[in-house]
């Protein structure tokens, strides 16, 4: 399984499924991280965590824990 | 009577707006979470129009406190209206939270904000085809540059009573939610389809409400996501966004000009992978290079020490000197020259001088706020503040704490994990705040010669004892609750706005002054009568036989394995540091002749008084900051381990600049040391070190 943790700088990918569970799921959720959304990786903080993406044309930064609930492809 | 409630995203503009329609002075940052608290006014020439200003959230999930607050808000106080403040330039996250007000049964209005942001990017929204799919008036609006307000307000007010309309899902969903809706009946006015998204979404609060509906409805959530192969609330958010897909699609047009954002470029630079921590050391150097410092010897470019020196110069010369002739001329009664000179004057005087110092190191911190930076430190420094259990967001209350603990308290709401959230309100006041600069720079000045290196060892302190208390407290049951999360929007950068940042300086310094007014002034004259009169209630020339002397004696023992319990003038100043760390000073002010304590105090114990007064319970005004956010309970921890280890670290500052001074050492110390040493050490080895007390202690239910 691809997860945005996966991606590389620069990558685009689309979201395929949301895994995970609770508030933590319900709020990657929330941020616009659904079924289809097309996301860059625009880059990794000084060491390495958290990630900073592009969604739904902002800026959202999540942590390597929480990237790795994102499927995309 | 009719009140407007305003929602939005964070960084909408909602608080700009607000001030728009209420004329109030209201605080705007320009990171996630500025309005902490729901905030009223009246609206400017409609008396009978309340407007609340509610905390910018995502979502109506229970996730955060201030999504907790809105929400209730929406669903018991149901306001008349709520004008709903939708970023032109980011519509679909602004749209995913306004169809959830609407599916609640509450008329809306739309302020569509920053108009000008989507032009410049190529994006072209029509406002009333918008309106016109979503089912309400779309307003657009520039809530900086004042226009557009007058329509929404007159938009919102005759829409008032009217039902709005909602989205409508794919036919499964639809079945299910009316399914539910059946076995349900609406709450405060809140519609059945609210409650009946809700539960699908298996959200907490909704299954609360109908706990015991939960059963008969279980049934047609569990076939939905069988059918649509997904949990509930990916389904309901799923269906959320695409239905805003489709509205925002008719709506907008984007021509896809200008990819790269001005805010893009500049992230570049500052949150790059080298130059990203170098950059924000540098601004932090900067921000403190012209703040702080010792008055006494301060370069013009030094602004805030610089003109902290020459208030101090004036308050003790001028101003002193003037009353003193003044009061003579008069012929008022010597005890009362005494009262007012010696005492308010003095004492207030080395308060108030520190005014401008304060000033400006609030306008650094509200100018970084309002720009957009304080989101690129939380996400510079996560992993830093993570080894140590506390989240990138901490690092914005600790930042605002270097001005004054409170706003920084408050800021912790913004941290959505409640242990995070409860931990950085713990520790926020071991930063030096602003009231314990003059603590620091006048022992810099007396005992150390001046030597910048105390301050650096304060602030160093200061972040020890936060780390620190990371790990320690963490092991403590109520803080070792689930992993945190760190899901947070970097918002544009935009250059801060003039009017918000010097209002907010302004807000911030005005407090400062007050207060110097009222506690202090009252803190001040308790002094002055308790160190010149006797328990006779007679005058007395000498401070020795004052009530306050025998007070400070009874007690001072207490500190002496610190180093500074043989003079019991210091104890007395700890102790009215818990008025307000400024009054520190105005103790010694009173105490010592010109203030100068030098020659009474080792340069050790001096070490070991900075130590114990910084890190020992904060002034009554944050300490009331933290009953608000922890409870009175929490709060009551709070203290008890801020003052056990300011007294365990006193005493190890002690014993370690003793040896390094070669200072001979008292028993009591070494007894003190040894013991906080391998207490700390045990703690923090071991992994469970509290069990014995925890044993007993039922594990406390978890607060959302």
């Amino acid at each position: 399984m691809r997860t945005i943790k996966d991606m590389q700088n620069g990558d685009t990918a689309t979201v395929v499924r949301v895994h995970g569970t609770g508030a933590v799921r319900k709020r990657v959720l929330d941020m616009g991280l659904t079924k289809g959304a097309p996301i860059v990786l625009v880059k990794r903080a000084p060491l390495g965590d958290p990630i900073e993406i592009k969604v739904r044309n902002y800026s959202l930064s999540l942590r390597n824990k929480e990237a790795e609930i994102v499927e995309v492809e | 009577m009719t009140t407007i409630a305003l929602v939005g995203n964070p960084n909408s503009g909602k608080t700009t707006l607000f001030n728009k329609l209420t004329g109030s002075s209201q605080r705007v940052g320009n990171w996630p979470g500025v309005t902490v608290e729901k905030k009223t006014g009246k609206l400017k020439k409609h008396e009978d129009v309340h407007i609340v200003d509610l905390p910018g959230i995502y979502s109506l999930t229970p996730y955060s406190p201030e999504e907790v607050v809105t929400r209730d808000f929406l669903s018991e106080e149901t306001p008349d209206m709520v004008i709903n403040i939708v970023d032109a330039s980011n519509l679909e996250r602004n749209l995913y939270l306004t169809t959830q007000i609407m599916e609640m049964g509450v008329p809306v209005t739309i302020a569509l904000n920053m108009m000008d942001i989507a032009k410049n990017r190529g994006i072209d929204i029509d406002a009333g085809k918008l309106g016109k799919e979503l089912g309400c008036k779309v307003v657009p609006t520039c809530a900086l540059k004042n226009e557009g307000i007058d329509e929404v307000v007159k938009a919102a007010l005759d829409s008032v009573g009217e039902r709005p309309s909602h989205l409508r899902f794919s036919d499964e969903t639809e079945k299910c939610i009316s399914e539910i809706e059946k076995h349900i009946e609406a709450r405060n006015n809140v519609s059945t389809r609210w409650y009946a998204i809700k539960l699908i979404e298996s959200d907490s609060l909704a299954q609360t409400v109908f706990e015991n509906k939960i059963e008969e409805i279980a049934p047609y959530i569990q076939n939905l996501e069988k059918t649509l192969n997904d949990s509930g609330e990916a389904i309901i958010a799923d269906e959320r966004y695409n239905a805003i897909a489709k509205i925002v699609g008719a709506a907008k047009t984007d021509k896809g000009e200008c990819k790269t954002t001005l805010t893009d470029k500049i992230d570049k630079y500052l949150t790059n992978k080298w130059l990203g921590l170098p950059i924000f050391a540098g601004i932090l150097f900067v921000v403190y290079f012209f703040t702080v410092g010792n008055p006494e010897d301060a370069q013009w470019y030094n602004f805030g020490a610089y003109l902290t020196g020459m208030l101090n110069d004036f308050i003790g010369g001028p101003v002193y000197e003037g009353a003193v002739e003044w009061l003579t001329i008069a012929n008022v009664d010597p005890v009362l020259i005494g009262l007012i000179c010696d005492g308010i004057i003095s004492g207030v005087g080395a308060v108030l001088g520190f005014v401008p110092q304060i000033l400006i190191l609030f306008l650094f911190l509200s100018i970084l706020e309002d720009c957009g930076y304080m989101a690129r430190v939380c996400f510079v420094m996560d992993r830093i503040f993570r080894r140590f259990n506390l989240s990138g967001k901490s690092f914005i209350p600790l930042l605002v704490g270097t001005g004054c603990s409170i706003p920084g308290i408050m800021a912790t709401r913004t941290i959505e994990n409640d242990c995070d959230r409860k931990l950085t309100a713990m520790t926020t006041s071991f930063i030096p705040c602003s009231a314990k600069l003059p603590i620091i720079s006048a022992f810099a000045a007396y005992i150390f010669g001046g030597s910048p290196l105390i301050a650096v060892f304060s602030y160093f302190l200061g972040i020890f004892c936060v780390l620190l208390s990371g790990i320690i407290l963490k092991k403590w049951r109520t803080f070792a609750g689930e992993p945190s999360v760190f899901i947070m929007e970097l918002p544009p950068y935009h250059a801060p706005k003039v009017w918000n940042v010097i209002k907010t300086t302004l807000d911030r310094g005005w407090a400062f002054v007050k207060k110097a007014g009222t506690l202090i002034l009252l803190a001040t004259v308790v002094i002055w009568l308790l160190s010149n009169f006797n328990w006779s209630l007679q005058f007395t020339e000498d401070i020795n036989d004052s009530m306050l002397a025998s007070i400070g004696n009874a007690i001072c023992s207490i500190f002496v394995p610190l180093g500074f319990g043989d003079d019991w003038r210091f104890t007395v100043a700890t102790i009215t540091g818990l008025v307000a760390k400024e009054a520190v000073i105005d103790a010694f002010a009173l105490l010592f002749e010109d203030g100068n304590f030098a020659g009474f105090i080792t340069s050790a114990a001096a070490l070991a008084f900075i130590t114990f007064n910084l890190i020992c319970a904060p002034c009554f005004a944050a300490i009331g900051a933290m009953k608000r956010e922890l409870g009175a309970k929490g709060a009551g921890f709070a203290v008890l381990y801020q003052c056990l280890l300011a007294y365990a670290l006193g005493s190890i500052v002690y014993t370690i600049a003793s040896v390094a001074y070669g200072d001979p050492i008292n028993a009591a110390n070494i007894i003190v040391t040894a013991i906080s040493a391998i207490i700390l050490v045990y703690v923090l080895a071991v992994k469970d070190p509290f069990k014995i007390i925890h044993r007993g202690i039922p594990a406390e239910p978890e607060v959302i």
